[in-house]
């Protein structure tokens, strides 16, 4: 534990105990057990059981383990097929393989975190975010202790069903449920970990929360899941962890997010994925929006070796809204197969989608995007904007827009773009003095300079360093 | 003082039916306060001259030597020759969406200079150069070239030069698509550049308009890639009465 722990817990003697359990989960008697490879009943039991879990959960886990064996692997989208089931680690404790110094850590994600200018301070508390997790608890129980007297609930999922079990039993796979692919399957199996975070009705969270503890899920987060509810009149602004890197090599990322905004609620939900490029990050996002509710996705890829996520909106209540921007990065070797999809279920709903994506070095990026209007949705609207660009001649995008409309009287419009950094601009702004590398960078930047307007400004820095650090090396 | 000199320079532009010669052996020498015209008729190869000694990709040098205070200018990329203090003001200057153009300003000032300008001076430079060229303080967050009229991307080009500073600076028809009053803003900018600091100006123009602001000390005629004449502000004036018509009929 770092120093700043040290003093947090001093300065917070409640906290404690949040330290005691997240040691406790560390410690855990049956190690070799759980860092076994490969996915079994056995397997599911043992982590239902580590948890302590209610046995409808464990009941839920095993008839998702099943659906997901019987689930074919999707048949379109990114070439998964190095993932191979039999090598996964499904939960790892995490004393395993876990970095307890800032040396610990693999060579090139420290290299990343030197180019991000993290300093020394900083470092040492990503380090101890991984040692400690009760260091970002501590963060964000304090930011409830503030909210808490609203009984706005914000804790990780393992917790929330321990603590809430009756708002799980509602809501748990109400959204997604363990059936509805297989990588949703996969995850309802032997999830752990993930947000749960409920806000009563009329209260507004004017601070985003972040999520910045996902760093330490490293090992046995892979699998998060996360709940949010957003009551009648709420307002919330949820914000994922950007830099969190994974340690592990040839690693699979599944999670499943669920949010319910009720009536005239508004949710946001902002993450950026910045995976090692050995990662397959296959994550199922879906969100229902009351009456009058708005609902806002906002997501950025950046890293992964293949991403295939498609954040969705069902707008089930009159007057509902959705939003998804999102921006994909798919540098060498990557495959960014991302979108948004938005399902109008009641009449008067309007949606959005905007989706920025760059390829460069061989990468593929890719938009794909469903609009679905249900009879009777009358009176609603979609509009999508994509736009793609290509930094090289050898890099590939894609734009896959399906539309299914079973009702006249919607308005609908879809404007697709791919343009490549042109010869011209390069030679402009070299012409100013800009090396290469920044100018190319410069171009990028304000390419996706719509979506990062929309993060908060620590977010929006870091997409900007980490476009830099995609760009170097890598022009001509 | 610094000298720019051009010998002997031969130009090619790539096109799709393979590489077409438009410089022919070009010879000019320009030294630090100097003004000099470069004037001619359409297709002469002036803005293939300008072009070529920013070093653009699409323009291959064939034979030839353009030097800065005796340095290989050819031999540098193109940020090189930014930094090494040549400029461009260029005629159709292109769209950089998402980047405004304080940012590219500093930017671009950050690259030339090696560090980031001091904050307080930088922002006061900038306001008077803005407003000295008659540009709304808007123009500051717009995005650099999205949306600007022919007038605002000719004195964005000027206020660059303005804040960039450089040593020689190559005006591309600077006065093209300019009505009455923004090229008398254009031209006092630049003027405001030349009284204020040591630049030698190459100013590539086709009509005489802008020569009745910007007074050159020496102008050049090119004509089919070579230069065809040259002498003092006179000739210029010659030209405006009697045209290109000569030169063409004689080149024939």
């Amino acid at each position: 534990m770092t120093d700043t722990g040290n003093r947090i817990i001093d300065a917070n003697p409640e906290l404690k105990d949040l330290g005691q359990y997240a040691y406790g989960w560390h410690d855990g008697n049956d190690a070799g057990e759980f860092a076994a490879r490969g996915l079994s009943e056995d397997v599911v039991r043992n982590i239902s059981k580590l948890k302590d879990e209610p046995d409808w959960m464990l009941q839920r886990r095993l008839k998702a383990l099943k659906l997901f064996e019987k689930k074919p692997m999707p048949s379109w989208g990114a070439d998964l097929t190095g993932i191979h089931f039999d090598d996964i680690k499904y939960f790892v404790r995490s004393t395993e393989g876990q970095a307890t110094s800032w040396d610990d850590l693999p060579e090139d994600i420290r290299n990343t975190y030197d180019k991000l200018g993290i300093p020394e301070a900083e470092k040492q508390r990503l380090v101890a975010g991984v040692a400690a997790q009760y260091e970002s608890e501590v963060v964000y129980h304090q930011i409830n202790e503030e909210l808490e007297k609203q009984g706005v609930i914000f804790m990780d999922t393992d917790t929330g069903l321990r603590e809430y079990p009756e708002i799980f039993e509602e809501y748990f796979g109400s959204i997604i449920p363990a059936g509805d692919n297989k990588f949703s399957a996969l995850n309802t199996a032997v999830w752990s970990g993930g947000s749960f975070v409920y806000v009563p009705k009329g209260v507004h969270v004017e601070i985003p929360l972040q999520a910045y503890f996902r760093i330490n899920t490293e090992n046995m987060g892979q699998f998060e899941r996360t709940l949010i509810i957003a009551d009648e009149g709420s307002s919330v602004h949820y914000v994922e962890g950007c830099t969190a890197p994974i340690y592990k090599t040839d690693s699979l990322h599944s999670a499943v997010v669920e949010i319910v905004a009720k009536k005239d609620a508004k949710v946001r939900y902002t993450t950026i994925q910045n995976w090692s490029n050995n990662v397959y990050n296959l994550v199922t996002k879906r969100a229902i929006a009351e009456e009058g509710a708005s609902m806002e996705w906002v997501d950025g890829n950046i890293g992964s070796k293949v991403t295939m996520k498609y954040p969705a909106i069902w707008l089930t209540g009159e007057h509902a809204r959705g939003e998804t921007l999102s921006v994909a990065f798919a540098g060498e070797g990557q495959h960014q197969d991302t979108g948004a999809k938005m399902v109008h279920a009641a009449p008067n709903t309007h949606s959005s989608i905007v989706a920025k994506s760059v390829a460069r070095g061989g990468g593929r990026s890719g938009y794909r995007g469903l609009v679905h209007v249900h009879p009777g949705a009358k009176g609603s609207s979609n509009n999508v904007l994509c736009d793609a660009l290509l930094v090289d001649n050898i890099s590939r995008s894609d734009t896959y827009p399906y539309i299914d409309i079973r009702e006249d009287d919607v308005t609908l419009g879809h404007e697709a773009t791919v343009s490549k950094v042109s010869e011209d601009q390069l030679f402009y702004l070299m012409s100013r003095g800009m090396e290469e590398t920044e100018a190319m960078a410069m171009i990028v930047r304000g390419f996706v300079e719509p979506i990062a307007r929309e993060l908060p400004m620590e977010y929006a820095l870091e997409l900007n360093r980490l476009i830099e650090i995609q760009m170097e090396g890598g022009v001509g | 003082m610094s000298t720019l000199k051009i010998t002997d320079l031969h130009v090619s532009v790539n096109t799709e039916t393979g590489p077409k010669p438009i410089l022919n052996g070009i010879n000019l020498e320009i030294n630090s306060n100097e003004t000099h015209a470069i004037m001619g008729p359409n297709g002469s190869g002036k803005s293939t001259l300008a072009y070529s000694l920013a070093g653009h990709p699409k323009y291959q040098v064939t034979s030839g030597s353009v030097t800065l205070d005796g340095v290989d200018v050819l031999a540098m990329s193109v940020d090189e020759r930014a930094k090494a203090g040549l400029f461009l003001a260029m005629q159709y200057p292109v769209e950089v969406p998402g980047v405004t153009v304080t940012n590219f300003l500093r930017s671009a000032k950050t690259a030339i200079d090696g560090e980031a300008p001091k904050l307080r001076h930088w922002t006061k430079d900038l306001k008077s150069a803005m407003e000295n060229l008659r540009v709304d303080p808007e123009f500051a967050s717009r995005n650099v070239n999205e949306g600007f009229s022919g007038g605002e991307k000719k004195r964005h080009e000027i206020l660059q030069m303005e804040m960039l500073k450089p040593k020689f600076s190559v005006l591309d028809e600077t006065d093209s698509g300019l009505d009455v009053d923004a090229l008398r803003i254009v031209s006092e900018g630049i003027n405001r550049v030349r009284e204020s600091t040591d630049v030698g100006v190459l100013l590539i123009t086709h009509y005489t308009r802008i020569l009745s602001y910007i007074k050159p000390d020496h102008v050049h005629v090119i004509i089919k890639g070579k230069v065809a004449e040259e002498g003092g502000p006179e000739l210029a004036d010659r030209l405006e009465n009697e045209g290109y018509d000569r030169f063409l009929q004689a080149s024939v």
